[in-house]
């Protein structure tokens, strides 16, 4: 040991290191908080609603009004719950739902860490999501809460080898595991994207990508009409909101994950616009508003078609789709796949 | 000390600490929950040693799905503590035999004569350009595929066996191939009977 020093050069990059994550979290947390008004407006337009409009300019305040309530509220601990778990719990769901946004390129300079295998990075975190749920729902010590947790974690962990085998297909046709290196692989216009060439296992991704956030038409780990709530029922005030953030904010990340994967992320789709972060912002979305789409159109799923789906049809399409692809890559039509 | 230095000793404390709570919890699930907490560690002390692609694996598989297994089946068991207890000063001779075994051997390997920092130079750090990933996948493919292949097909043989064990049709099944189901057309559910309207009888009226 050198006996202690203040090194200024490392206190500065820690000190930037923060500043940039601050920068990051902030408007995602916004993002989340107006993807709950849209939401809400949207499935109101589509059941001939209007949604929300009293708070504020046509309701824009609503989201504001819902986080000063659940603020306010008390955060009861059950007398029979685990109370260290029990507060674990909403930690550990948020915690992977904000890590894995690290490596999330917006354009091709605009990272925060822009690492060589991000796409392991981004599958290893968010396989850590699962626990928040299952914490959740054991340390709450409520027969709804446990059938919700145990219901979300092997729907979680089902799907997330189908989601895992789409990435492969992408990792293969990209050739790389950095995430600015995949969008690099698809510039050239609308007709690059990997949609195209991978279009079954981009199908897969977004259906999984809808399971593995337990949103509706999977959403049985929080199946109104069976369990009340699920794993986050005895959860109230700030301790539900933050379940709540990190649902939405998952939801965000896969769509952009689907965006930078499939379609392109900050590319623009034609040679004669520029490309930049508006396209990344409207393509997300556009994925966005296909999951509160698919909220207001299918009804719930039941429990072993779930499953069925996951592990009968999904897990083999991708199999064969990665087949294939590597196939055609060894014949002269590989650049198709490139 | 080094910026890595203090990480390494932070982390290393902290998978120590784990390690311990794991056998000295006494809650299942809080053991359950330390060995993640262990594996996490290690995977971050792996990152220091530039070898990101196991130590994401390390997450990816022992945390995001072996460990969710093990709370699964920790969380649904009735384990009674006093019960496991019972047998403990019985054991403790044999199985402080095996540990004291364990150590020597450990130690016959481990000790400073074969990977001692004189024996052991210190690997040089890689460019930052340096992808761990791609020079693993090179040598599994290339130098040991057939390694590599063979332990593929010894999973895949446990995977077939471990489903043909457990795999079977129970008789009072209701299941329903859902292909089936979507084939059905109205004409095979619903046939419509051409009646002859009928004259109520002014008795029947109240039955």
């Amino acid at each position: 040991m050198e006996g202690l020093y203040v090194d200024w050069a490392a206190v500065q990059t820690v000190a930037w290191t923060l500043i940039k994550i601050m920068a990051l979290v902030v408007p995602l947390m916004l993002g989340v908080a107006y993807l709950t008004y849209w939401e809400r407006k949207i499935i109101g337009w589509m059941q001939v609603r209007i949604g929300p409009n009293r708070v504020g300019f046509q309701g824009l305040l609503q989201p504001i009004a819902d986080g000063l309530k659940l603020l306010m509220k008390e955060i009861i601990i059950p007398s029979g719950a685990n109370k260290s778990l029990f507060i674990l719990g909403p930690i550990l769901a948020i915690a992977p739902a904000l890590a894995a946004w690290a490596v999330i390129p917006f354009t091709d300079t605009l990272v925060l860490a822009n690492i060589n295998a991000g796409l392991l990075y981004v599958m290893a975190i968010t396989s850590m999501g699962v626990y928040g749920v299952i914490i959740a729902g054991w340390a709450s010590n409520s027969k709804y809460a446990f059938l919700g947790a145990m219901r979300s974690a092997a729907q979680i962990v089902s799907y997330e080898i189908a989601m895992g085998f789409a990435l492969v297909g992408v990792l293969m046709a990209a050739q790389s595991l950095n995430l600015i290196d995949i969008v690099q692989g698809q510039s050239g216009g609308l007709h690059q994207w990997y949609i195209w060439p991978l279009f079954p296992l981009f199908i897969v991704y977004l259906i999984s990508g809808v399971a593995e956030t337990n949103r509706a038409p999977f959403d049985v780990a929080e199946g109104e009409s069976e369990i009340v709530a699920g794993f986050h029922v005895e959860y109230s005030g700030m301790a539900f909101a933050v379940f709540f953030l990190a649902e939405y904010a998952n939801m965000i990340l896969i769509a952009a994950l689907t965006t930078l994967m499939f379609l392109g992320g900050w590319l623009s789709p034609v040679s004669f616009l520029p490309d930049g972060i508006v396209w990344w912002l409207l393509k997300t979305g556009f994925v966005l508003f296909l999951f509160l789409w698919f909220r207001a159109t299918f009804p719930r799923y039941r429990y072993d078609q779930i499953m069925r789906l996951g592990w009968k049809v999904f897990i083999p399409i991708t199999i064969v789709w990665i087949v294939v692809v590597g196939g055609m890559m060894q014949t002269p039509y590989g650049y198709l796949f490139h | 000390m080094t910026y890595t230095t203090a990480i390494f000793y932070i982390f290393a404390a902290i998978l120590v600490f784990a390690g311990l709570r794991v056998i000295t919890a006494r809650n299942p699930v809080h053991a359950a929950l330390f060995l993640v907490l262990a594996f996490f560690t290690a995977a971050g002390l792996w990152m220091l040693l530039e070898a990101e692609f196991l130590a994401i694996v390390l997450v990816l598989v022992y945390v995001g799905a072996v460990m969710v297994l093990f709370l699964f089946v920790v969380m649904m068991l009735d384990i009674n503590l006093d019960k496991l207890r019972e047998g403990f000063w019985d054991y403790l001779p044999i199985a402080g035999f095996v540990s004291v075994l364990l150590m020597i051997e450990m130690a016959l390997i481990l000790g400073s004569r074969h990977f001692g920092l004189d024996v052991m130079a210190t690997p040089e750090p890689h460019p930052a350009d340096y992808s761990n990933t791609k020079e693993l996948g090179r040598l599994l493919y290339t130098d040991y595929v057939y390694a590599f292949e063979l332990a593929a097909v010894i999973l895949l043989v446990a995977i077939v066996a471990a489903i043909a064990l457990t795999l079977r049709r129970r008789k009072d099944s209701k299941y329903i191939d859902p292909a089936e189901q979507v084939k059905v057309k109205r004409n095979d559910r619903l046939r419509i009977v051409k009646m002859q309207a009928v004259k109520k009888q002014s008795g029947e009226e109240g039955a």
